[in-house]
This record gives structure tokens, sequence and C-alpha cells, in this order.
């Protein structure tokens, strides 16, 4: 029996093809609205296997029976998790992370009565905002103020939950960390570093599908969305930017990836005068 | 060019640390243990200086403090790159001197990110 969730989506695919790798490339784009460009399709097999070894199968149309099925809703969660690109690392594009913590500092000294508001959207396990919330907290004790309040978010619930234990593993916490900030945020567990309490409790951790689930409530100063809308199609590109023009303060300034740009694709953020690089609310 | 000292006892750790550098633009010479280290960096001191801890003759540590203390003019960066993984070798490299720490085993990613972090990638 195919469950209710999965009958559309997947049927309006199974009749182009049979194959396992179109089922599991139909269920990502159900569940998060990202594609799988086909020059990365060699991806799937190798991220899915683990997910093979833990379910006891051998082959990947095995794995798509099991999706079809519908015996097991968590199979489905296991694969879009393993499906969706995790790869982070601290300070990532070092450069536009020290941009964002001088315009917060600014924004803060110049607002001193209230919180600014900052979201991670895509935070994967957590580098991003904890590399904000490491930023901002120097900041804090250096020159005073109030700690911005950041709500970091990300489509998969397993990456949602490894970012809220604040675990990581050896090489993970060596990627883009200075050893200053690894020792004074993160303690030594075993073989793994985890984010002390006073880091992890600055952030507000959420699962949620940036193309379908409610906004976080109230209007954020900063949204980092990077490296994440270059998967979706163009057509929920636009309703993504669409969106995160709603939870953005008039004004307030979106940080995208690399290469990435709003350029051609919405006109509810225009590039930013002041800041190179960072696109501001056209509040259209 | 930048150029990378590479202090380590075993020849293994040492062929693949060069070939990670050399892959990162690095023109790489080796050293067995910290006295060979110590006396080329007095020849001619490196961009980085990449660092085993456990060595025979003359251990990491005991290069870093004699090579901040020595007559090599040049600051090199140095970046431990051992085994020891542990809170209290981290913070006695630091305070001894160490500009960053890589924790074997190691990867290209790894390297090229600490020695980012240095200036130095």
């Amino acid at each position: 029996m195919i469950s209710p969730q999965l009958r559309r989506p997947v049927d309006a695919v199974i009749p182009r093809s049979t194959g396992a790798l179109q089922v599991f490339a139909a269920l990502l784009e159900q569940r998060t609205g990202q594609l799988i460009a086909a020059n990365r399709a060699w991806r799937i097999e190798t991220a899915l296997k683990p997910v093979l070894r833990e379910r006891g199968l051998e082959t990947m149309d095995q794995l798509a029976g099991e999706i079809l099925a519908g015996v097991d809703p968590r199979v489905g969660d296991q694969v879009v998790d393993a499906l969706l690109n995790q790869e982070s690392s601290f300070f990532r594009d070092t450069a536009v992370l020290t941009m964002v913590g001088d315009i917060a500092q600014n924004l803060r000294l110049a607002m001193p009565t209230r919180n600014l508001r900052i979201w991670s959207a895509g935070c994967s396990m957590g580098q991003e905002p904890l590399s904000l919330a490491m930023l901002f907290a120097e900041q804090v004790e250096a020159s005073g103020g109030r700690m911005p309040d950041i709500v970091a978010t990300d489509v998969s619930g397993a990456a949602i939950a490894r970012a809220k234990s604040g675990t990581f593993t050896q090489f993970e916490i060596q990627r883009g960390l200075p050893v200053r900030r690894m020792i004074r945020w993160f303690d030594n567990v075993g073989a793994d570093w985890v984010a002390k309490p006073e880091l992890i409790r600055r952030i507000s951790f959420r699962r949620m599908d940036l193309v379908a689930d409610p906004l976080p409530l109230g209007l954020f100063d900063i949204v980092l969305c990077r490296n994440v809308l270059m998967y979706l199609s163009p057509t929920l590109r636009r309703q993504v930017f669409d969106r995160l023009a709603r939870a953005t303060r008039p004004g307030g300034l979106l940080v995208l990836g690399a290469g990435e740009t709003v350029i051609g694709q919405t006109d509810a953020f225009r590039p930013s005068q002041e800041h190179r690089g960072l696109y501001e609310a056209t509040g259209d | 060019m930048k150029t990378c000292l590479v202090v380590d006892d075993s020849k293994v750790i040492r062929k693949v640390a060069r070939h990670i550098l050399e892959t990162l633009n690095f023109r790489v010479s080796e050293a067995g243990d910290g006295k060979e280290a110590l006396d080329a960096c007095l020849v001619s001191a490196p961009d980085v200086v990449l660092l085993d801890w456990n060595m025979p003759v003359m251990s990491g540590m005991d290069f870093l403090r004699a090579l901040r203390v020595s007559a090599v003019t040049s600051r090199p960066k140095v970046v431990f790159c051992t085994t020891e993984n542990g809170m209290a070798h981290i913070r006695a490299a630091i305070e001894a001197g160490a500009d960053e720490y890589v924790m074997k085993p190691f990867d290209r990613e790894t390297l090229e990110s600490k020695l980012q972090i240095v200036g130095m990638a």
C-alpha cells in the first residue's frame, strides 16, 4: 500500500521511470522542494548506503520498494535526511560572517533597548548559528549591550537534532573553527566536541520547511539563507524569497551563499548599496 | 610560493602532509625531529611549521619554546599536528606560542582550513 502522504507525487514520477533513483528524487522534492541536478545524481547511492545498512537491505530497489510500500513512515524520513546536503563548516565564508558580525554590532549599539533578531535558515548541523553566537557573545563581552536572538531552522529533523546537541566529531570541529575559539566554547567529551550550554542556549533551533511551514514569529533584522535556494526550482525559489521577505524587517538584510543572487529572481530584495554582497528587503 | 617545514618522526605522515601541502601550492621541506627543524629554521625560516608533538631527540613543544627565543627573526606560523588531542595539551601548545592545532588523523580539508585560519592558504 502506498501511504496517502506519498501517493500523489510519487505516482506522478513513477510512470516516467520505474528506477529507484527517481523514487528517491521525487520523495526529496515532495518533502522539501529540493531538486537533485542530473550531474549530482551519482550522490544518491553514496548518500543512501548508510540507510541500506541500517535497514538491512541490499539494493536501492529494495529501499525504493519500502518507500512505496509505506509500511514504515520512518524510511522516508531517513532517506530525505540522508539526501539533504548537510555539508557545512564553522565560519564558512569568513569574510561574509565577519561583515554580518560588524553589521550586527553597529545595529546593536544603535538600538540598545531591543534585541537584534537573526535567522539562520537552512542551518544544517548548526555550524552557522553557533559561529554567529560565538561572534556575538564575544562582542557583548567586549563592549556590552544585549545579545541578539538567534533562530536556526532546517528542513531535516536529524540535522536539527544534531544541531541542538551541539556535538561535533573531531573532523567537523576542525573545519573553519580557530583552536582558541574551540577551547573557549566547546568541551572535549570522549572523541567528540560539544558546544558549551551557555552557547547552545543562545540559539532557538527548530525544524522548518522553508517552502511550506509557518514562518517564525516576528520580524528579523538579518536573515542568512546560504546555499539552500540553489537546490529549489525557480518557481519555488521565488516563493521562498517572498516568504523570507515577509519575515524580514523593512530594510533588513538577506545573506545568500557565494554565487547566489536575488537579481532576476525576485523583487522582494535588492542589492544593498551599503553592504556589498548582501541584499535588503524592499518592502514590495 | 609559501614554504612549509613538516616536522614529524613518521616518514608516512611527512609524505602524506607533503602531498597535501604541494596541492595547496606550498614548497615543502621536512625534518624528523625538533632539533633538525630548529637547525633548518636558523638557516632559512619557513612561512609555516607543521609540527608533531612526540618525537625523539627534541619534542615539538621543546622545539616551539626554543624557536620563540631563538635568533630566527621572522616569526613562522606554527601549527601543531598531533595525536595529543586533549584539552590540556591544546592549551599548553597555545600558551607556548602555537598559532593553530590540528588533531590527527587529519585530511586535506582540515589542513587547508587550519592554514587558512593562520592566513597561509
